[in-house]
């Protein structure tokens, strides 16, 4: 088993649901983001996340909102480049939590599939979080993914069908990821009302652990989808808190251990 | 309505069932879309076997839009060209100025057919942001228009009639902000509200079945002029030349011709200040494969595969990536493409105004540029020594948009001098 997996099924031994948290490589500078990288590992008294979503940052994500595009411009008008992945991964794995990659597909192509597979199998990573990959146009990252023992975590909607449900859970290795909304990556206000129904119908098809994401900002919302999926996963919450520090000039990671701190707890008072 | 598609070499139709010609197309996108783009290939094909819907389409392509449009046989433009003949087909006297109607027409359709009530649309020159508002207005849809910051500035006057026709402009601030920040913010959209929405392509790229739904209501370009010119002339044209930026206007005028060996087809890209120079917007002549917007096709990308910020003078141009037909129709040799500057377009686009009346747009002035190289490349040639070349050109919109950028190019400021009473 994969240690992003592994990760989630330890979380589920103890009952509740494992806490994943993203941020992207280069923001504020690609020394910074490793900062707060290890700072979410640890919360403020060891109590961190339990997955790592390391960020790719790309010229056009269309499936994130405003505080992730903005960390994205700046991290690549600062010179980010993939090899800072790589390097990202093997800084938050030496902490000994697991990282998965969260990356639009022309990097690893560009890249090269098979390369890049490899990369990241030996910088410690457990897998990829592929946005703009589908099962369907997959077949080179399946078959590398394979070869190096990395997770696929492919990505399923409220607007899936069962049948690609079916397809998708299929196709993943390790877990997979619910979107719990319509839309792209942001903190909300209110949790989703499609989240639990969509959950369900996974779980109807299939026993991978399931994730759900977008819109997740706190601790109060952390419990609320902790009590009916296998991880929650926060990223736009937690960018905030880096965006903020950006504007005051400020690199007091304080206020971002906080944020980990609020939603670990939430997660641990779900069930 | 039949489909003549390109095919690959085995005989199969292309695309295939997942989008793809070849290497190139598919569907990169979040899953979340998947369905839409499912309902939208139902709701195209069942389209396509209904007689209604074609009677509705051909209706208001007739009445409203004002096709067919004519070829006009440009001869003063000829003796620039070497005394071949110049044939252009005249999609600038559609309704709303382009070609763009075309495919807004039939996706309006589509998005009433589907029960939605609202479309959206990325635009960078406005001629497919223009368009779109006006099929919302005529059918009563909701419009808004994705336009990235620098086109709002440089096409006010598209932005303007937008409004005019009741559409929400969004100027869009993000990276390059042009038209390949425009598809990003109109994609976030649509993935947001794609319940009640339809996002309305202009071009022949983003992800299946895009590509081959604008290419179907692009066709009849080559199907009126490949008729037109047989009729007149008793021949097909031995070149038929396009501007491309995404394709559409290129694979319309191409598509009913690609089955046709003798007939060249050559594209015009971007060449901004000169490919060599890296300001461009030549995504085939020096992009690299890549995956853009939902597809596989040649992309300007740097070496880690991030988007490269394109360049040229026109707008509608100006994206970093092409159809990923195109980029099939490339790498078989089917069709030729080749990098125009800046210059050598603003020159075409004067000297069609002067010597025929007609002032194209800036986009379509890179076919006409094209086009006279070409021209004078061929009439060289022995074959045509003695019966000199038929080249069909599109002209893909008009150029009343393109006036103030013109007359900055020019150094004419449009007033006149007292003294001389000359116009400066």
């Amino acid at each position: 088993m994969s240690s992003s997996a592994q990760a989630i099924l330890t979380a589920r031994t103890q009952n509740r649901a494992a806490l994943v948290g993203y941020l992207p490589v280069g923001y504020p500078d690609v020394a910074g983001s490793f900062d707060a990288l290890r700072a979410i590992t640890e919360g403020s008294d060891g109590t961190g996340v339990d997955l790592v979503e390391i960020g790719a940052p790309y010229s056009d994500p269309v499936m994130d909102g405003l505080a992730i595009q903005h960390a994205a411009t700046r991290a690549l008008e600062r010179g980010v480049r993939t090899a800072d992945v790589f390097r990202a991964v093997e800084a938050v794995t030496a902490t000994g939590t697991p990282a998965v990659v969260m990356t639009y597909w022309n990097l690893v192509e560009h890249y090269g599939v098979e390369r890049y597979a490899r990369d990241l199998a030996s910088a410690g990573g457990s897998g990829l979080i592929t946005p703009d990959l589908t099962p369907d146009d997959a077949e080179p990252w399946i078959a590398a993914s394979e070869q190096h023992d990395l997770d696929r975590i492919f990505l399923i909607a409220p607007s899936s069908t069962d049948e690609r449900i079916a397809l998708t859970t299929r196709a993943c290795r390790g877990w997979v990821y619910a979107t719990a909304v319509m839309g792209v990556t942001g903190a909300r206000q209110q949790t989703s009302s499609a989240a639990p129904d969509l959950v369900a119908r996974i779980r109807a098809q299939s026993d991978l652990p399931v994730g759900v994401g977008l819109g997740v900002s706190n601790g109060d919302q952390a419990a609320e989808i902790g009590a009916y999926a296998d991880a929650v996963i926060v990223g736009s919450a937690l960018v905030k808190e880096l965006i903020d520090n950006e504007r005051t000039g400020s690199s007091d990671l304080s206020g971002l251990r906080a944020v980990v701190d609020d939603l670990a707890a939430g997660v641990r008072r779900a069930r | 309505m039949t489909e003549p598609r390109a095919t690959h070499p085995s005989g199969a139709p292309l695309p295939d069932k997942g989008g793809h010609f070849e290497e190139f197309g598919g569907k990169f996108v979040p899953e979340a879309l998947y369905a839409a783009l499912a309902q939208l290939e139902d709701a195209f094909d069942a389209a396509q076997q209904d007689p209604d819907f074609a009677a509705e389409l051909s209706r208001l392509q007739r009445d409203y839009a004002g096709r067919p449009t004519p070829i006009t046989e440009a001869t003063r433009f000829s003796e620039h060209c070497g005394g071949a003949r110049m044939l252009l087909k005249r999609e600038d006297l559609n309704h709303t100025g382009s070609h763009k109607i075309n495919n807004v027409l039939g996706q309006a359709l589509l998005t009433r057919r589907m029960g939605k009530r609202r479309v959206i649309a990325e635009t960078g020159a406005g001629q497919h942001g223009v368009a779109s508002a006006t099929a919302a207005a005529l059918l009563g849809l909701e419009c808004r228009v994705y336009m990235g910051k620098v086109d709002t500035d440089r096409q006010a006057l598209n932005v303007a009639r937008m409004q005019m026709l009741g559409a929400e402009v969004v100027a869009v601030k993000a990276g390059s902000q042009t038209l390949k920040d425009a598809m990003n913010e109109a994609m976030r959209d649509w993935v947001t509200h794609v319940d009640d929405t339809h996002y309305l392509i202009g071009t022949v790229g983003g992800p299946h079945p895009f590509p081959r739904i604008v290419r179907e209501f692009q066709r009849i370009i080559s199907t009126e002029s490949r008729a037109q010119v047989l009729e007149k002339y008793g021949q097909l044209p031995d070149a038929v030349c396009a501007c491309i930026g995404g394709g559409s206007n290129a694979m319309g005028i191409f598509a009913d011709f690609i089955p046709d060996e003798g007939v060249g087809l050559y594209g015009f890209e971007a060449g901004g200040d000169g490919v060599d120079t890296g300001r461009h917007a030549a995504s085939i002549t020096a992009g690299s494969l890549g995956v853009l917007h939902g597809a596989r096709t040649y992309v300007l990308q740097d070496e880690d595969g991030q988007t490269v910020e394109s360049h040229s003078i026109s707008a509608g141009l100006d994206y970093p990536g092409v159809g990923p037909e195109h980029a099939w129709l490339a790498r078989t040799g089917r069709a030729t493409y080749r990098p125009i500057t800046d210059t050598e377009a603003m020159d075409a686009l004067m000297l069609l105004t002067r010597t025929e009346g007609i002032l194209p747009a800036i986009e379509s002035a890179h076919a006409v540029a094209g086009a006279q190289k070409l021209a004078l490349e061929l009439v060289e040639r022995p074959e045509f020594r003695t019966k000199p070349p038929t080249i069909l050109v599109n002209i893909s919109g008009r150029g009343d948009k393109d006036v103030s950028t013109a007359l900055e190019w020019f150094g004419i400021d449009g007033s006149v001098d007292r003294e001389t009473e000359e116009v400066r």
